[in-house]
C-alpha cells in the first residue's frame, strides 16, 4: 500500500478547485449548448422537408430529409455523449451541491431522461423507417422526436431555473431538505419564461447555422434548387422565430428585474440604486465601482424595466446587496457585455430577417443579392455567439450563488485538488471532438454529392449492415 | 418508499452492466481482433452485432445517476467525491467510446476506421474496469457516509476494487463472446461460430477462476458483502452461476438462442446479488438505505417516472425491434416521390 499512498505526490499541485470546477463544468456546458439546437431544431426542419416531399412528391426535399436526418443522428449522438459527461459532472464537480439539493434539482433530470429516451429510440425508427415504412406511416414516426426534444430542453432548463428560483422545498431550521414538492420544484417561477426562452433560442440557432451551411454552398455558385429549398426551410424557420424569441426575451428581462434584483443590476450595470437609469451601451464598471465609457441613453434602462411608470422606474442598484451576496465588478462586467452582445446580435438577426420577409412580401422570392448571402453565411455563427452570451450571462449574473440566495458556488464545490488536471483533459478531448464531428459531417455531405439513393448504413442509429461474406444470407 | 427506489437504482445497474456491457465485451473482443486484415471479419460481425440502438445503452447510466442523485443525494455526494479518478476516466472514456464508434460508422478510409476503431476498443476495456474498481470501492466500505471524501487513492487501488474491475471486464467479455457466437452463427458463418466459441470458452474459465479468487479477496476485504453473498445473496450467486455454465453448454453444437438469454441472465443476476448481499446498506455498514434516501415526494416523482419510460419505451422498442425485422420495400425510398431518382445526384 506505500506505492499507493505515494501517488498522491505525484499530482504536484494543490490547487484550489472551485476557479478550475468552474471553468470545466463551463466549458462542457459551452460546448454542448451548441448541439442542443440541432438536436432540439433540425428533427423539425427535417420533418418539414419530409412533408413537402410527399405532399408536393417534391424530390429534392425528399433528398434533404434523407440527409438531414442522417446528420442530425450524427450531431444528436456526440450531443448525448456530451450530455453524459455533464451528468458525471454535477457529482464530480458538484458533489456538496447534489448532496443537498439533489432531491429537489434532480427531480426535473429524471423527466429529462425519459424524454431523452424516447427522442433516442424514434430517431432510430425514424432512420430506419425511410426504406421500410409507407410514407405517411414513417412521417408520423417522426413526430415524436421533436415534441421530446422540446419536453427534454423544457426539463433541463426547468433545473437551472430551479437553481434562480429554488421553489418547492421544506427545508428545517438548520437549512436542510425535509420536503419536496416535486410539482413546486419543476414548475417553479423562473421555469416558463427561460425554457420558452431556450426552446426558442434553439429553433433561431439551429436554422440560422443550416442556413448558412447553404449560403455558402449557394456563394460558390451552386443555386439548384435542392440548395434553395435547404436554404429556404432552415431560414424560414429561423426568421419565424427571432422576432419571437424578442418578445420572450424582454419579459424574462423583466422577470428578473422583478425577482432577480442582484443579476438585473449587473445587467444593466447599476451601481447605485435610483430612478431614470440610463442604458449603458458598453461601457465598464471600474474597481472604484463608477460606470466609465459606453453610450448611455437617458432613462431607457428604466423605461424598459416598466414602461408604465417610464422613467421614473426605480432600479436596485448593487449597493443595495451585500458584498457577499452580489457579483464581483469584473463579474458585472462580464455580465453587462454579454448583454450587449446578446441584445445586440439578436438585433441585428431580426432586422436581416425583416430583409428576408420583405423580399418575400414584394418580390414573392427571398432576396436575390449576393450580399444577402453573404450576411445569412455568418447570421450562423453570430446567432451561437448570441447563444452563448446570453448562458454566460444567465450563470454569471447569478453569482456568488449557485442555488440563489441559498448556497455559493464555493461551498458547493468539489474538495478535489486535482480538478486542473482534468480541466485540461477535458479541454483538449472537446477540441478533438469538435473538430472531428466537423470534418465527418463535411466528409459525409461529400459523399452524399456523389450519391444517388438514401443508403442508412453509415449512420450511427442506422440499421446493421447486412455483414458481407460468402456464407451471409442475406434478409 | 425507500427499497422501491433502492430497488430501481438496483434494476438501473444490472440493466446497464447486462446491455453496456455486452457492448463494451464487444469492444473488448474488437482490441485483441488482431491488425486490420486478420481482424477485419470478426470486426465486420462485432459492428453488425453492437446493433442500432447502442446508444440506448447509455441511457441506463443516465438513469442510474438520476436516480442515486435524485433518491440518495447524500449517497451520490460521497460516491463522487471519493471515487473521483476512476469515474473521471469512466467518464472521458465514454466520451472517446461513443464517439469514435459512431465516427468510425461514418467514415470510409482504413486508416480513419483504424483510429476511430482503436479508441473505440481501448475505452471499451477501461470505462467497465473503472466501474468495477467504483463497486469494490463502495462494496468494500471504503466510501464514507455524510457527503464526505474517503481516500481518494485507495478507494479504488484496493484488492476489492482490482479484482471487480477485472471480474467486471471478463464478465461482459464472456456474455459479448455468447452474443457474438450466436450472431456469427444466425449469418451462418461456421468459421466466425468457431472463432468467438473458442473465445468464449476461454472467459468463461478465467471469470470462473477469478469468481472464486474473488470471494477468497472478498472474505478478508470486504465482509460484510462476502457473508451477504454466502447467506441471503446465496440463491442469486447460484444462478448466476448456473446461467453462465447453461450458455457455456448450450454454445456447443448449434449456437441457440438460450445461450444468449443464459449469458444476460448470469451477468444480471451477479449485479443484483452483489446489491442483495449488501442490503440494507447502500454505503456498507456506514449508511442504510432508509436513512440515506429523500423525501417522500421525491421518490415518488422518481417512481413515476419510471413507470411512464415502461409505457412509452416498451411500446417503441417493439416497433423498432418489427423495422429491425422487416425487409426492405421496393425501389429503397423512391415511394416518397413519384420520379424515379434518375434526376439526383
Amino acid at each position: 500500500m506505500q506505492t499507493i499512498g505515494d501517488l498522491s505526490s505525484l499530482v504536484p499541485l494543490q490547487v484550489n478547485p472551485v476557479p478550475w470546477a468552474r471553468a470545466q463544468m463551463a466549458f462542457t456546458l459551452a460546448f454542448h449548448i451548441i448541439l442542443v439546437p440541432l438536436g432540439v431544431s433540425w428533427a423539425a426542419m427535417t420533418l418539414i422537408a419530409n412533408y413537402r416531399a410527399i405532399r408536393r412528391h417534391d424530390v429534392d426535399s425528399l433528398r434533404l430529409a434523407q440527409r438531414w436526418s442522417k446528420y442530425m443522428a450524427v450531431t444528436f449522438a456526440v450531443g448525448a455523449v456530451t450530455g453524459t459527461v455533464l451528468s458525471f459532472e454535477f457529482g464530480l464537480l458538484w458533489p456538496q451541491f447534489m448532496g443537498k439539493w439533489g432531491e429537489a434539482f434532480g427531480i426535473p433530470f429524471a423527466f429529462e431522461g425519459l424524454f431523452f429516451f424516447v427522442e433516442a429510440v424514434f430517431i432510430s425508427i425514424y432512420i430506419f423507417g425511410w426504406r421500410r415504412l409507407k410514407p405517411w406511416a414513417h412521417f408520423w414516426t417522426g413526430v415524436p422526436i421533436p415534441v421530446a426534444g422540446i419536453l427534454g430542453s423544457a426539463s433541463v432548463v426547468a433545473a437551472n431555473a430551479w437553481m434562480n428560483s429554488p421553489q418547492g422545498v421544506t427545508l428545517d431550521s438548520s437549512g436542510n431538505v425535509t420536503e419536496v414538492d416535486p410539482v413546486g420544484v419543476i414548475l417553479n417561477d423562473a421555469m416558463p419564461l427561460m425554457a420558452a426562452h431556450m426552446i426558442i433560442a434553439a429553433y433561431l440557432v439551429g436554422g440560422f447555422m443550416i442556413a448558412s451551411v447553404y449560403a455558402v454552398g449557394m456563394l460558390r455558385g451552386r443555386m439548384d434548387r435542392y440548395h434553395r429549398l435547404g436554404f429556404i426551410i432552415s431560414f424560414t424557420v429561423a426568421a419565424v422565430a427571432t422576432p419571437v424569441q424578442m418578445g420572450v426575451g424582454d419579459g424574462l428581462a423583466r422577470w428578473v428585474y422583478t425577482n432577480q434584483p442582484t443579476k438585473f443590476a449587473a445587467i444593466e450595470m447599476v451601481p447605485q440604486t435610483s430612478s431614470d437609469v440610463p442604458e449603458v451601451l458598453f461601457g465598464r464598471l471600474s474597481s472604484s465601482g463608477q460606470v466609465e465609457g459606453g453610450i448611455a441613453i437617458p432613462g431607457l434602462a428604466s423605461w424598459l424595466s416598466d414602461p408604465s411608470t417610464g422613467r421614473a422606474t426605480v432600479i436596485q442598484g448593487l449597493d443595495s446587496f451585500p458584498a457577499d451576496g452580489r457579483p464581483t465588478i469584473s463579474q458585472v462586467n462580464i455580465v453587462h457585455l454579454c448583454w450587449d452582445i446578446m441584445v445586440g446580435l439578436g438585433t441585428l438577426l431580426f432586422l436581416f430577417t425583416l430583409w428576408y420577409w420583405a423580399s418575400w412580401i414584394f418580390r414573392r422570392n427571398m432576396p436575390r443579392s449576393r450580399w444577402f448571402l453573404r450576411a445569412a453565411a455568418i447570421a450562423g455563427p453570430l446567432s451561437v455567439v448570441s447563444m452563448e452570451a446570453g448562458w454566460t450571462l444567465s450563470e454569471v449574473g447569478r453569482q456568488p450563488w449557485i442555488v440563489y440566495n441559498q448556497m455559493k458556488v464555493a461551498d458547493a464545490a468539489t474538495t478535489n485538488t486535482g480538478v486542473w488536471l482534468t480541466f485540461i483533459a477535458v479541454t483538449l478531448l472537446y477540441a478533438a471532438l469538435g473538430t472531428t464531428l466537423i470534418l465527418v459531417l463535411r466528409a459525409m455531405s461529400r459523399r452524399a454529392q456523389d450519391r444517388d439513393r438514401f443508403e442508412d448504413s453509415d449512420t450511427p442509429y442506422g440499421p446493421r449492415e447486412p455483414a458481407e461474406g460468402p456464407e451471409v444470407r442475406t434478409r | 418508499m425507500s427499497t422501491a427506489a433502492a430497488v430501481l437504482l438496483m434494476l438501473a445497474v444490472a440493466f446497464y452492466a447486462i446491455f453496456g456491457g455486452a457492448d463494451f465485451g464487444a469492444g473488448f473482443w474488437d482490441l485483441t481482433a488482431g491488425g486490420p486484415e486478420r481482424g477485419r471479419r470478426p470486426r465486420e460481425v462485432i459492428e453488425h452485432s453492437i446493433g442500432p440502438v447502442w446508444e440506448a445503452n447509455h441511457v441506463w447510466l443516465i438513469f442510474v445517476f438520476v436516480v442515486l442523485w435524485t433518491c440518495f443525494p447524500e449517497a451520490y455526494a460521497s460516491i463522487m467525491l471519493t471515487l473521483f479518478v476512476p469515474l473521471t476516466i469512466a467518464a472521458l472514456g465514454i466520451v472517446l467510446r461513443g464517439a469514435s464508434f459512431a465516427f468510425r460508422k461514418a467514415v470510409t478510409q482504413v486508416r480513419d476506421k483504424r483510429l476511430f476503431g482503436g479508441t473505440f476498443a481501448i475505452s471499451s476495456v477501461l470505462v467497465p474496469y473503472c466501474f468495477g474498481a467504483v463497486a469494490g470501492g463502495i462494496a468494500s466500505g471504503r466510501v464514507p457516509a455524510g457527503g464526505r471524501s474517503g481516500d481518494p487513492w485507495t478507494s479504488w487501488m484496493n484488492p476489492t476494487s482490482v479484482v471487480v474491475g477485472v471480474l467486471a471486464v471478463c464478465v461482459v467479455a464472456y456474455v459479448a463472446a455468447v452474443l457474438l457466437t450466436w450472431d456469427a452463427g444466425r449469418l451462418h458463418d461456421e468459421k466466425l461460430v468457431a472463432y468467438f466459441r473458442s473465445r468464449a470458452v476461454g472467459a468463461a474459465v478465467v471469470t470462473g477462476v477469478l469468481a472464486v479468487v474473488g470471494l477468497f479477496v472478498l472474505r478478508g476485504d470486504a465482509r460484510y458483502v462476502f457473508d451477504g453473498l454466502t447467506s441471503r445473496a446465496l440463491p442469486l450467486v447460484v444462478l448466476s452461476a448456473l446461467a453462465g455454465a447453461g450458455a457455456f453448454l448450450l454454445l456447443r453444437g448449434k449456437p441457440r438462442r438460450g445461450a444468449r438469454v443464459a449469458a444476460l441472465v448470469a451477468s444480471g443476476a451477479l449485479v443484483l446479488a452483489w446489491g442483495l448481499a449488501q442490503w440494507d446498506y447502500l454505503l456498507p455498514e456506514t449508511l442504510t438505505v432508509s436513512q440515506a434516501a429523500a423525501p417522500t415526494g421525491t421518490i415518488t416523482a422518481v417512481l413515476l417516472v419510471a413507470a411512464l419510460a415502461v409505457l412509452f419505451i416498451a411500446p417503441a422498442f417493439a416497433l423498432l425491434y418489427t423495422l429491425d425485422q422487416k425487409s426492405l420495400l421496393p425501389d429503397e425510398g423512391v415511394h416518397d416521390g413519384p420520379q424515379q431518382p434518375t434526376d439526383l445526384g
